[in-house]
């Protein structure tokens, strides 16, 4: 039996839009008299689905009824768009704001970090700055006196501790900043994308950082888009869609949802003018099983049905192979092939389909874009419809050590010792 | 096992939680013991203020006295000397500057204490602390200026009792800590209502500057109480610093009026207007980042 140490109960948020410094005398007068007179409150529109730009009137829920409960230890990875809701469930329960409706329960002391060195002045030195910034982030000065030259050796700034913190570069300014935090105490630690911080190096201290705070029993709350730091860190997720909580689970399952998500939504960046489109496509293996996951060095197909709504002289179809980061890394055509798609009568439907041999990108997330057109323009065009993965095997080489990121395809090389 | 059981009860017990965040609360729920708790944070914050106030200056905490000395200056010619208001036979200088440093205290505790929301916006959007931890710690650096000025003023006091003027300290002086706690609450209370007010409606900034220095000449700072004609003199002692500072300055100089009366007036002003002010501040401060 766990310990729930969080307990958000149909918590909702809502927010003003607009410039809520003009107006506000009168427009608090009516929601006074409105609740003199027993009505409703104007302002407050429950019930209304919660989308961020079409919303009607000029209040919006930032949140809407989440409920959600925290074990003891539990390191929890909270992921979603910009605008899902993620920032303000954080600040609600470190307490920045108060909820609109609904109970917030905490056992335990919380500190928050959403962002790296608040309250942090110019002009005073490190030393102080150290003692300052512990305070707000709810240390005492005991505490901080104790961990001060951990602080001071993990941020590497031993020598400039006595040097007002305006003369810093930016990266010693983070570095300090974020040793401070990194050395709180709390039961319970709430972050926010703070890792987002520092050259290479530092991050991955961070990272360590925060896993051994982690490992140490503390419960922690951890937000951010860098989906792989989610999965290195938290064992549980969940997963905030128009301030809603869509999805509660373990970490890979919550991280695979928000990929997928993603390329859902992609799915209706088309366009075109559809003198021919895609009825349908999918990735298979050359026995024609559908999938989402390659070997380095196998063959796949894409298969896709199109109709003609006129008659077609002449037409293309490419493939755009794009990585996670929107890098252009393949492309294809059946021209390549000295194939050709001519001849199409009005109302057909025709059949493609592509096999590529020996994928030799580095392992990763793949997302493939399918054209229709010809030298006129676009027909059909839909952006990063397939997502797929190419995972390290032992087919086309025998690495046992993993590819270095950084390295965008494979070269098949013979090495020869003499 | 002793912490199973523990463990065990703390689930069974449904009221255990360290704290409940509800949308409404009551007006009352203060929470002074966390701000106890954050008492470190409150005089770093002292610290902070006072050395980032004098960093890259020459004169460094001189300033202190300069501002004061250069005021006095001031109100010595152009009040005493041009506009020839009487001073109840107190040498000028002393009689200002005693005047001064009693309403430096007060007026630059209002004014810091009322942007509170507005300049520490940015701290309050990111992390969580006691928010009035902000304007007690204004309150307490300005006491250690307000200290200075004071020693200062007793150098002044000093040479003009031997050169033999008309001035007697006298044993009011005992009620100096008390003045200077109504001071403090009096601006502290006053500044924590307008910038609880100043998260919605900005107005009141512009207002606060010139409102301070117009409040001056409501108080006897430039003009001796006595000096108001006896029917105007009601509204004058409406103003609840009028008691502070007549007692102030009879204290050290020994002519002027003090009424226990009018200072028990005074005191009861301030408590009601600390409560008030905080429980507006309370209030204010859960969802003051949705409006500021």
């Amino acid at each position: 039996m766990q310990n729930v140490v969080i307990k958000l109960e149909n918590v909702s948020k809502q927010y003003r839009l607009g410039n809520v410094g003009t107006g506000t005398l009168s427009h608090d007068l009516n929601r006074f008299f409105a609740k003199i007179a027993g009505r409703d409150d104007p302002a407050m529109k429950v019930g209304v689905a919660n989308k961020l730009d079409t919303v009607d009137g000029r209040y919006v829920w930032a949140l809407q009824d989440v409920n959600l409960e925290i074990c003891d230890g539990e390191v929890l990875g909270i992921v979603g768009k910009n605008g899902a809701g993620k920032s303000t469930l954080l600040k609600l329960m470190s307490r920045v704001t108060s909820p609109t409706t609904g109970d917030i329960k905490i056992k335990g002391r919380i500190a928050s970090l959403l962002e790296v060195g608040t309250g942090f002045h110019p002009e005073l030195t490190g030393k102080e700055n150290i003692y300052l910034n512990g305070a707000i982030l709810g240390m005492t000065k005991k505490e901080i006196t104790s961990k001060f030259d951990e602080i001071v050796e993990f941020s590497g700034v031993k020598k400039y501790v006595n040097t007002p913190v305006k003369r810093y570069s930016s990266g010693m300014y983070v570095r300090l900043a974020f040793a401070v935090a990194a050395h709180l105490e709390p039961e319970i630690l709430i972050v926010d994308e703070v890792l987002a911080v520092g050259d290479a190096e530092f991050q991955k201290k961070a990272i360590g950082k925060m896993q051994s705070v982690s490992r140490s029993g503390r419960t922690v709350l951890f937000v951010s888009h860098n989906l792989t730091a989610v999965e290195q860190l938290c064992t549980k997720g969940i997963l905030m869609q128009n301030g809603t909580l869509k999805m509660e689970g373990k970490v890979h399952d919550i991280t695979s949802a928000y990929k997928q998500m993603s390329v859902d939504e992609n799915e209706l960046r088309r366009s075109g003018t559809r003198v021919i489109e895609f009825l349908d496509y999918k990735m298979s293996d050359l026995s024609g099983k559908t999938i989402d996951e390659v070997f380095l060095g196998d063959h796949f197909s894409v298969t896709a049905n199109a109709r003609s709504n006129e008659q077609i002289d002449i037409c293309d179809m490419t493939l755009d192979i794009r990585n996670d980061s929107n890098e252009f890394i393949g492309h294809i055509t059946n021209a390549d092939d000295g194939f050709e798609i001519k001849n199409i009568t009005k109302g057909k439907t025709i059949g493609l389909s592509v096999t590529v041999k020996n994928i030799s990108f580095s392992p990763g997330t793949y997302y493939i874009s399918l054209w229709l057109g010809n030298s006129y323009g676009t027909f059909d065009y839909i952006e990063n419809c397939i997502r797929f993965t190419i995972k390290q095997g032992d087919k086309f080489i025998g690495r046992p050590f993993p590819f270095d990121k950084r390295a965008k395809t494979v070269l098949q090389s013979t090495w020869n010792f003499k | 096992m002793n912490t199973m059981n523990n463990q065990q009860q703390a689930n069974i017990l449904p009221d255990e939680w360290t704290m409940i965040l509800r949308p409404k609360r009551s007006l009352l729920d203060i929470n002074l013991k966390e701000l106890w708790q954050y008492r470190d944070l409150i005089m770093l914050f002292v610290k902070r203020d006072f050395v980032s106030k004098f960093k890259q200056t020459i004169l460094g905490p001189l300033w202190f006295i300069i501002q004061p000395l250069l005021t006095t200056i001031m109100f010595t010619i152009i009040f005493g000397n041009i506009a020839g208001i009487p001073t109840n036979g107190i040498p000028k200088i002393l009689f200002y500057m005693t005047g001064i440093v009693g309403w430096t205290y007060f007026s630059t505790c209002l004014n810091e204490t009322s942007q509170t929301f507005i300049k520490n916006a940015s701290i309050f959007g990111k992390v969580y602390f006691p928010r009035l931890a902000l304007p007690i710690s204004v309150v307490i650096s300005n006491l250690v200026s307000f200290v200075i000025q004071f020693v200062f003023l007793l150098f002044f006091l000093a040479y003009f009792m031997i050169k033999g003027s008309n001035v007697s300290p006298n044993y009011l002086v005992l009620w100096i800590p008390f003045l200077v706690l109504l001071m403090a609450g009096l601006g502290l209370g006053f500044g924590i209502i307008i910038s609880s007010l100043t998260t919605k409606y900005r107005d009141l900034t512009h207002l606060v500057t010139f409102g301070v220095t117009l409040w001056m000449y409501a108080t006897p700072i430039i003009y001796p109480l006595s000096g108001i004609p006896e029917k105007y003199r009601i509204f004058v002692l409406a103003n609840p610093m009028t008691a502070v500072v007549e007692t102030f300055k009879t204290a050290l100089l020994g002519v002027g009026q003090i009424n226990y009366l009018h200072l028990l007036y005074s005191f009861c002003f301030t408590i009601v207007l600390l409560i008030v002010g905080v429980i507006i501040f309370n209030k204010v401060e859960k969802t003051f980042m949705d409006t500021v």
